[in-house]
């Protein structure tokens, strides 16, 4: 389950800096991700976890430090050049176009492809979650919260991602969905999609993945393996609640 | 039936105004922005219409579509040059930059044109009167309705069924969402800004032709009462800038026909606050609204 390849890793950061005008929001964070992995990055509210996914999503600039997928650094390239690098962000909150229909979405989801490879693509996103098959045709606005999140999978997926970010895919979920979605997580690894996990649901993230990292403060104060770390007594103490 | 040919002149009108509101309100929804020299390119658009016909000889067809492509040029400049460096500035510092291209268009004109009205030519478009029982309507009057549908038909497909199209309205929903497509936001706010610009072109041509009175002034009336129009009908729908538009001429005419020539104007602009007293959004703007 755990990385041992020599080879390099799918995605490697290494000491990245970002700032929101005068704010030091990461200070120099590295971290890796190999293929066929689910790592985490868990943390508390304000810790830097999203603004990292952004900035490797493209989003954001870092100042400083590299960013390398396959070992090609990708820092600066702009996140609409960075789908067809293999690299999907599926963003906090969702954001979903909520006046397009379901399928509208997915089809925007893979505008970098060519248009004959979608239909199949739908295809698979339909059996995957039938749900939105038969909300093919509805306004996506309208599709309650579980289903918006499971779209954005989703749409995210049909950019047939190297690496699939997801970004607090619990957030605001009642309990039994956000089962649901930890489970899709498990049955996409098993599938053999590499994912970059942010979550504030430490428990479900740290049960999920194989490898995870601790944010503080826009730093990497822990790492190590998800096991290790659900078992961990600072981490319990700061973010299980035990 | 002077009832039938003020509402038919009144649907002319509010054609000419709906294809200049589509430039706002197209702009509007994807950038953000009010483009307030879009009522400037407009004046360009008739000018250099006016020059393929009198001075280059060129046939109607071609003049227009040459006026299109200048347009298509100037306002996807406009864009590049004044605009994009302001991606991220505050709306007001956009907003101004927008007022003073718009001095600059009127300024340029003036000096390349000169202050004196020109008379615009005579073409095919407002060249007969044509009897429709015992109506007297004119050609230009019926090209400019039938052009509006045209265009709006064009445009609702467009964004509904091409993939240019389908970015657009992410773009417009979603800036943010639409780049982690894969989406090209800035070309696609270019690509707007040379629709909105090209249909410019044509209502200029088309404004110039039942009223061909040209000026460098003679874009920011119509400006305006568009910008209205596209706000009345809830400024970032299409079809709220054609319903907008046309309710928009149509109560100008009726309003100078009926209540007082003087007060047309004002009587539009009034109409325009009493709406947005009970609705805000628009006729068929949609209100804001947020789902975390």
């Amino acid at each position: 389950m755990t990385q041992n390849t020599q080879a390099a890793p799918l995605l490697k950061v290494s000491d990245i800096h970002v700032y929101y005008g005068a704010i030091h929001a990461i200070k120099g964070i590295s971290l890796e991700v190999n293929d066929g992995e689910i790592v985490t990055l868990i943390g508390a509210n304000g810790a830097g976890k999203s603004t990292t996914l952004n900035t490797i999503a493209g989003l954001l600039k870092p100042r400083q430090g590299t960013i390398a997928l396959n070992g090609v650094p990708i820092q600066g390239v702009g996140a609409s050049r960075m789908v067809s690098k293999g690299l999907a962000l599926c963003p906090e909150g969702r954001r979903i176009f909520q006046q397009m229909t379901v399928k509208e979405n997915l089809e925007m989801g893979a505008y970098s492809r060519p248009a004959a490879e979608i239909a199949g693509s739908l295809e698979e996103m339909f059996q995957r979650f039938p749900r939105l098959k038969e909300r093919e045709k509805q306004v996506a606005g309208t599709l309650s919260g579980g289903e918006q999140q499971m779209l954005a999978m989703a749409r995210a997926l049909m950019s047939r991602p190297r690496l699939l970010m997801l970004d607090e895919p619990s957030m605001g979920l009642a309990p039994i969905l956000v089962e649901q979605i930890f489970s899709i997580i498990t049955e996409l690894h098993g599938s053999g999609v590499t994912v970059l996990l942010v979550e504030q649901n430490a428990q479900m993230a740290l049960q999920v993945a194989d490898r995870a990292y601790v944010m503080e403060t826009g730093l990497i104060t822990m790492q190590g393996d998800a096991s290790d770390l659900l078992h961990n007594d600072a981490v319990q103490k700061a973010y299980l609640g035990s | 039936m002077i009832f039938l040919d003020n509402l038919i002149n009144g649907i002319s009108l509010g054609s000419i105004y709906a294809i200049i509101a589509l430039g706002y309100t197209m702009v509007y929804g994807i950038a953000k922005m009010l483009n307030f020299a879009h009522g400037d390119v407009i004046m360009v658009g008739a000018y250099v219409a006016f020059c393929g016909l009198q001075y280059w000889g060129l046939p109607p067809v071609a003049a227009i579509l040459v006026s299109m492509a200048v347009c298509t040029v100037l306002g996807v400049t406009i864009e590049g040059l004044a605009y994009r460096p302001l991606r991220q500035a505050a709306s007001l510092a956009v907003l101004i930059t927008a007022i003073g291209m718009s001095y600059l268009l009127q300024n340029l004109a003036l000096m390349i044109w000169g202050a004196n009205p020109k008379s615009f030519p005579r073409t095919f478009i407002n060249s007969s009167i044509i009897n429709i029982g015992q109506l007297n309507v004119s050609s230009a009057t019926l090209i400019t309705i039938l052009a509006n549908v045209v265009i709006m038909v064009a445009l609702t497909l467009f964004t509904a069924k091409t993939k240019l199209g389908k970015a657009m309205r992410c773009v417009s929903e979603d800036r943010g969402a639409a780049e982690l497509m894969g989406i090209h936001v800035n070309r696609t706010i270019s690509f707007t800004f040379a629709i909105g610009s090209a249909l410019a072109a044509i209502a200029g041509v088309l404004l110039c032709s039942s009223y061909p009175i040209l000026q460098p002034t003679t874009g920011s009336m119509p400006g305006i009462k568009a910008f209205t129009a596209a706000v009345f009908g809830g400024i970032g729908s299409i079809p709220g800038a054609m319903l907008g538009g046309i309710l928009l001429g149509v109560i100008e005419i009726f309003g100078k026909a009926y209540i007082s020539t003087e007060l047309g104007d004002a009587i539009v602009f009034a109409v325009l606050i009493v709406v947005l007293l009970v609705k805000p959004s628009g006729l068929l703007g949609k209100p804001m609204r947020e789902k975390v």
